[in-house]
């Protein structure tokens, strides 16, 4: 195991020495918007072929883009999202090459103006620390169409649905130095973006997918680039394109450096190349058909002119932007007292933060975070399900919560009021009322049933002064008598006066 | 700025045009021809002067995200040599 996970290092023992990896990713992610970038087609996904196509998307002659506000706007928060950098000034520029699902045969992208510029993001990792990755820009440009290459043995099928929808490219600095953290980083830029509401964040629909650039290098030479910012000290990078899940991305990773390191050690050089990850095999083979198309002749789109955004827009945006991972994160701990665990587990994905928070709404913030974290994510999770599929409803739960800080009933009913819930669904306090399960606080109720269990059991009772730790007997007795129902800090009182004093 | 005939040859490639084998020393001169006309441009200066990028005073025109545009599959396929099933169908073009 090369990874050493205390201090988050990855070393690769090789033939010749120790190797260390140095990775930069470029993410696609899809825009959130209705409509697409320069056309008024639809963008959802899973439609019929070729129905929500323009002509704008189907390249057809004379036919001209017309920027969509809504997807600038998405990049734009975007880029906020990052501390970034915004570029009141940019522009579009045209990449040219053939290919099948490209019917204009250039993609309008931003090359030598992208929309965004530098910013950095704080990534966590799976054991709670961080690390810090710059980003070197965000741009926006148009999506290719699909093709399908196993619907006929002798030709290639293509669907133009996704043609001219929004994406954004996110490029990353060379800052990533572990297979994991290369996943963490994206995890966390998903997190990001799923926050801001501006792309969906599904790797399994498309939605969000990584180039990776990977090159190795001896110890050492990682921190002369970051001295000198000089690519001079890194070795050769090659670019993996599209790899869809983050075990793909550590598994791409993994391979590529350690055949990048096996050239090197036989007396080899790396040519700087792009290559494809085949999820099946494992491994990544080069696609040396993309070489000669790789003189893409940018230059600026004669049918758009320059994105000129007004600085009140922008600050308008900036003013709107919700709360995001990290400061939630952040105030989970300090304002209501949660541990960084929990606090860090609820903030992770959205939909669980906004979950929590409804549980909450001026609740009881850690017997909150203890059920839907416990409670419910445990059994959601050995069902298989997602916060969104949960059967308890965050209102609920709610109700739930509020019944068992008000001593209504204990923690172990709230267990058996959750079941319900989760099987029959209904009201909690109706459930509590209904079912006879409040909890029986009437000290003389209680102090009825243990002088009952004392008197039948006089030799125990007498035992409990030598040895305090046999009065759990009683304690169980109790709560078997009256069905689990009485306070149990009423119970452990009456006992003590009783048989201690 | 000039090209030869294996710019020449490399341009039409990537143009997807077929090889002018036979007219290649001929369209090498007659680019070149156009290139040192434009290299004129080069003699004036223009030191502190921001790029044109627009002939007339106006901001780029935007559009409100909303559908108003698809489901209109027969036209966009109408002049596609092949399709089926909705797709357009073209020669294998897998890596």
């Amino acid at each position: 195991m090369p990874l050493d996970t205390t201090d988050h290092s990855y070393v690769i023992p090789g033939a010749t020495g120790d190797w260390e990896i140095v990775v930069g990713l470029e993410v696609h992610a899809q825009v959130k918007s209705n409509a697409k970038l320069f056309s008024g087609a639809a963008t959802e996904f899973g439609a019929e072929p070729n129905t929500q196509v323009s002509l704008v998307d189907a390249g057809m002659p004379g036919m001209l883009p017309v920027i969509n506000q809504r997807c600038v706007e998405q990049a734009v928060r975007t880029g906020l999202g990052l501390n970034a950098q915004i570029n009141n000034f940019s522009r579009f520029d045209r990449k040219n090459y053939f290919y099948p699902d490209l019917p204009q045969g250039y993609q309008i992208s931003q090359f030598a103006h992208p929309i965004v510029g530098e910013g950095e993001i704080e990534c966590e990792r799976d054991d709670g620390s961080t690390f810090v990755v710059g980003i070197e820009r965000l741009h926006l440009e148009q999506d290719a169409g699909k093709s399908i290459h196993d619907l006929d043995p002798n030709a290639t099928y293509v669907d133009l649905n996704r043609s001219g929808v929004a994406l954004m490219e996110i490029v990353s600095r060379p800052h990533v130095r572990t297979p994991a953290d290369a996943a963490a980083y994206v995890r966390t830029l998903r997190t990001i973006v799923r926050y801001l509401d501006t792309c969906g964040g599904d790797m399994e629909k498309g939605q969000m997918r990584a180039d990776v650039n990977v090159s190795v290098c001896r110890p050492g030479q990682y921190e002369k680039f970051q001295e000198t910012g000089s690519f001079e000290h890194l070795g050769t990078r090659c670019e993996i394109k599209n790899v869809n899940s983050l075990r793909f991305i550590m598994q791409a990773i993994e391979y590529e450096a350690k055949r990048q390191i096996d050239i090197i050690e036989d007396g080899g050089e790396i040519v700087q190349e792009t290559r494809l990850f085949d999820a099946n095999t494992g491994v990544t083979r080069s696609m040396r058909s993309k070489e000669e198309a790789h003189d893409y002749r940018y230059f600026p789109d004669p049918d758009l002119l320059p994105l000129e955004l007004d600085q009140a827009w922008v600050d308008e945006i900036r003013v709107n932007l919700p709360e995001l991972p990290a400061q939630k994160r952040k105030r989970f701990v300090e304002e209501l007292g949660l541990s960084e665990y929990d606090a860090s587990v609820l903030a992770a994905d959205k939909d669980r933060a906004d979950y929590f928070e409804a549980v909450l709404a001026g609740r009881d913030a850690k017997l909150a975070a203890n059920w839907v974290n416990n409670e419910l994510f445990g059994r959601l999770n050995k069902e298989s399900l997602s916060i969104t599929e949960s059967p308890v409803s965050a209102e609920q739960l709610g109700g739930l919560v509020e019944l068992i800080k008000d001593s209504t009933i204990s923690g172990k009913i709230g267990k058996d009021v959750f079941e319900i819930l989760w099987e029959e669904g209904g009201d909690p306090a109706e459930i509590v009322e209904s079912r006879g399960l409040k909890q029986v606080t009437d000290t003389g109720a209680i102090e009825r049933v243990i002088d009952d269990l004392i008197a039948a059991n006089p030799e125990q009772a007498a035992q409990v002064k030598d040895k305090p730790k046999t009065m759990g007997w009683f304690v169980g007795q109790v709560m078997k008598a009256m069905q689990g129902k009485a306070n149990p800090q009423a119970v452990n009182e009456i006992l003590r006066k009783k048989l201690l004093d | 700025m000039s090209v030869n005939k294996d710019d020449v040859r490399r341009i039409a490639t990537l143009a997807r045009i077929a090889e002018p084998a036979d007219r290649l020393d001929a369209l090498t001169g007659e680019l070149n021809g156009i290139l040192d006309w434009v290299e004129q441009l080069n003699e004036v200066d223009v030191d502190g002067v921001e790029p044109m990028t627009s002939a007339a005073p106006m901001k780029l025109p935007m559009r409100t995200d909303e559908i108003s545009d698809g489901g209109k599959r027969e036209a966009v396929l109408k002049n596609a040599p092949r399709s089926d099933d909705g797709f357009f169908v073209v020669p294998k073009s897998v890596e």
